[in-house]
């Protein structure tokens, strides 16, 4: 199999440059917003004292999670062998670094003292999963740095497979330590799940490779490279794989819950509940983010249609976004079952279901983490050999490949 | 001015002119002797709601032989009373701008109706100062900590404001300050962007008063006192009658006991 | 050569520049120190409070939140109640004012502090309840 070879893009076309400006624009929305919030205090959001987490935890997560799962392309080749995808590893890797960044700016944009941040660095109570998470996440910043760098200088590629391996390892940790985020919390009803953790992992391999299909194809479509169908039906049907395995976990987790009786209030109320959530998991999660890609990427009509995968990919991310409203809003929106039998009323919503109005700012923040993801791909795609000039079948060669 | 407040001035006096004899209850309360509750029993009845017979010397860590905490008799507790709620306001400044969902309350009634039986009963819900803090163990600066008498407080200088303490909390005990706050009491820090529950009174506690809520009940249904000390008055009280631990499924050990739910 | 007469240059510009400076030092307005109240020693040496005073606060802190030690020596109360500043209502002026005893040399260092965004800048904190700004 002959080297790939990688190329900056272009990059000085108007569409480039609009494309940069757009979110550049978004990002500084973003930044505004946080500025916004932080001024007047988070009153001016949609949060307050029974949503804690609100609309920029759902994207900051969001977004760790699916980086985390952007590093699965290059951990199929470095990993599990599969050299067809090694000409996608560098651009895996840099997407797992941007989408973090975006999901960090969000994350600590969102902290009640943004100013305290270098405390957060160096005060850690290690009980905390979120402690161990700060460490997770810088270290994800070294390990997949250094991972870029034995892949892009030529005479460190014997390196690469090496630490491939540990960026898969660590991934895997950071993605546990996210999902714990959630499974470790006993006092609530939704949470306090040790499911969470490997749903959050599998999770991340369907957003991860969503992100990561989305740029690619966008890009080989609009700088005019060849991508053939060999690598389009592969990543289509491994997008699928992806998605048809977290459904198993969210049914799992479901049915869990919905067997043990002191469950039955708060599966009623995600599952059936007059409410957004049961929307969002009916339509956004179930029919948008798992049936519609699963035929997309599996039904022969759509086969190797780089439209539909992006569609696909689309779909994905939405029905992710959906699950993540749930887990987390919906999560604290059903009340604590403190007095278990009883009819609880306070002046501080003890017993009641409480609703949760997103505002523009914390939408504009959250919006600003994906933005920044992506500008920092494309901006970093056209100062470094990121992509393959082609990915055409022939380059790719499947048929010497050693995959099976 | 109310009979308690009388006694409790009375007794503020006292204590400054009777420093040694402060210290020496405190010494002979530490040797496990009853002495200091006769010491308290001299300065008159009712004393036991006001003061507690064990002031620590200022220089003086709070010792883990301690063990503060609230025995809450909901049997006494009154229908359209929130006296315990108006002193924990005024204690700390804490009403708010007029915006129930983001205002803070470090304790609130709350009350119950049996779904079966229409029984209805009403309690003061606040920090429950546990054992085993749930928010001390998210807390990823060590923010959220636990005295060692037993009193669960927010360090601000370390609050980073992230909240995962009030998402961990199974009381919904914690408030985020969600706006710049100006009337700070001397004893009461409390900024934007930090996260904030019930002290215990911990500045009253610590010059031998007892906290806000409970010196303001005029049922007396909140009992403040020295759990681990078999002589105080609230630990005769719990071995005698029944109390109950909210959410004692937890394990958490709280420094809050309820009767009567 | 060259580096011999770059050498003369860079001294020419310093001297210039510390002529200068001597000349600013008399114009620059020192901060004016509030005097304690009680006109008497601080609760140290003032050349030692000026160096360490951040460390004896911080120190002070730790001790009163994490341990529960109430001695008052090296609060940050005291330094404003001491040091109190009064407005022409003669009621302490808040550190919104830069009167304020610890604005005063803040200010002119430059050095941003940021207690009073949680501790009361004022003796006995606020004196209003249930009411807001």
């Amino acid at each position: 199999m002959k080297p790939t070879t990688f190329r900056e893009i272009t990059g000085n076309s108007k569409g480039y440059y609009i494309l940069l400006a757009l979110l550049g624009l978004t990002i500084a929305a973003g930044l505004g917003s946080a500025w916004y919030m932080e001024h007047n205090g988070h009153w001016v959001t949609g949060m307050n004292n029974q949503i804690i987490w609100g609309m920029p935890h759902v994207f900051a997560v969001f977004l760790i999670v699916a980086a985390s799962g952007a590093l699965n392309v290059a951990s199929m080749s470095s990993v599990f062998g599969k050299t067809s995808y090694k000409p996608l590893a560098p651009l895996s890797g840099l997407m797992a670094i941007t989408l973090l960044t975006g999901g960090l700016m969000v994350l600590v944009l969102d902290l009640g003292r943004p100013d305290r941040l270098i405390v957060a660095m160096t005060t850690y109570n290690f009980k905390s999963i979120f402690a161990w998470n700060m460490i997770l996440y810088n270290g994800f910043f070294l390990i997949v740095g250094v991972y870029l760098w034995t892949m892009m200088q030529r005479n460190l590629n014997k390196y690469s497979k090496t630490a491939g391996f540990f960026a898969f390892l660590w991934r895997l940790a950071l993605t546990t330590g996210t999902g714990s985020i959630f499974g470790f919390i006993v006092a609530r009803q939704f949470y306090d799940a040790a499911i969470m953790a490997p749903m959050f992992i599998v999770m991340s391999f369907a957003f991860g490779l969503a992100f990561f299909l989305i740029f690619l194809l966008a890009t080989y479509q609009w700088t005019g490279r060849e991508i053939g169908c060999y690598l389009i039906n592969r990543l289509q049907k491994l997008l699928g794989l992806f998605v048809a395995a977290v459904l198993l976990f969210v049914v799992t987790f479901h049915l869990t819950n919905l067997y043990a009786t002191q469950h039955h209030g708060v599966e009623d109320f995600i599952l059936s509940g007059d409410n957004i959530y049961s929307g969002l998991f009916w339509v956004g999660y179930i029919l948008l983010g798992t049936i519609f890609p699963l035929i997309i990427c599996y039904a022969p009509a759509f086969r190797a249609s780089m439209g539909w995968t992006t569609a696909a990919a689309i779909l994905v991310i939405a029905g992710g976004l959906s699950q993540m409203y749930i887990i987390i809003i919906g999560g604290q929106a059903f009340p604590m079952d403190l007095f278990p039998g009883k009819e609880v009323s306070s002046s501080f919503y003890d017993g009641v279901i409480v609703t949760y109005s997103p505002t523009a700012p914390e939408v504009m923040l959250g919006l600003g983490g994906v933005a920044l993801a992506f500008a920092a791909t494309l901006f970093a795609v056209k100062i470094l050999r990121f992509l393959p000039l082609s990915l055409a079948d022939a380059k790719i060669n499947p048929h010497h490949s050693v995959q099976g | 001015m109310s009979n308690e407040q009388q006694t409790h001035s009375k007794n503020k006096t006292q204590d400054n002119t009777q420093d040694n004899n402060k210290i020496d209850n405190y010494r002979r309360k530490l040797l496990g002797g009853s002495a200091a509750l006769a010491g308290a029993a001299a300065l008159g009845p009712g004393v036991f709601f006001t003061s507690i017979a064990r002031a620590k010397p200022d220089a003086e860590p709070a010792s883990s032989e301690v063990r503060w905490g609230f025995l809450i008799d909901t049997n006494k507790c009154v229908d359209n009373c929130d006296k315990c709620v108006t002193a924990c306001n005024d204690e700390f400044n804490l009403t708010g701008f007029g915006r129930p969902e983001t205002d803070a309350q470090w304790i609130r009634t709350v009350t119950l109706r049996d779904k079966k039986t229409g029984h209805t009963t009403k309690l003061p819900l606040m920090c429950q100062h546990c054992a085993h803090p749930p928010c001390v163990d998210v807390c990823p600066t060590g923010a959220s900590f636990k005295r060692p008498d037993g009193i669960v407080l927010v360090d601000k200088h370390t609050c980073i404001g992230c909240r995962y303490c009030m998402i961990a909390c199974p009381y919904k005990a914690r408030s985020f300050v969600h706006e710049t706050i100006e009337n700070q009491k001397e004893y009461g820090p409390r900024g934007k962007g930090t996260v904030e529950s019930c002290t215990l009174c911990v500045h009253r506690v610590d010059k031998g008063e007892i906290p806000a809520c409970a010196e303001a009940c005029p049922e007396k249904a909140i009992l403040f006192g020295n759990m681990n000390d078999a002589n105080s008055d609230i630990a005769r009280r719990m071995a005698s009658t029944a109390s109950t631990e909210i959410r004692g499924d937890l394990r958490l050990d709280l420094g809050v006991r309820y009767q009567g739910i | 050569m060259k580096a011999k007469r770059n050498i003369q240059r860079f001294g020419l510009v310093a001297l210039v520049f510390t002529l200068f400076s001597f000349e600013a030092v008399a114009d620059v307005p020192v901060p004016d120190i509030p005097e304690a109240i009680k006109g008497e020693q601080c609760v140290e040496e003032i050349g030692f409070m000026r160096r360490n005073h951040m460390e004896l606060l911080s120190h002070q802190r730790d001790d009163t939140l994490r341990k529960g030690i109430r001695t008052q020596k090296h609060s940050l109360k005291n330094c404003f109640t001491c040091h109190v500043v009064k407005g022409t209502d003669n009621q302490p002026v808040t550190v919104k004012d830069p009167r304020h005893f610890c604005r005063e040399c803040h200010d002119y260092a430059a050095v941003q502090v940021d207690c009073f965004q949680c501790h009361t800048s004022v003796p006995g904190g606020a004196k209003t309840t249930g009411t807001r700004p």
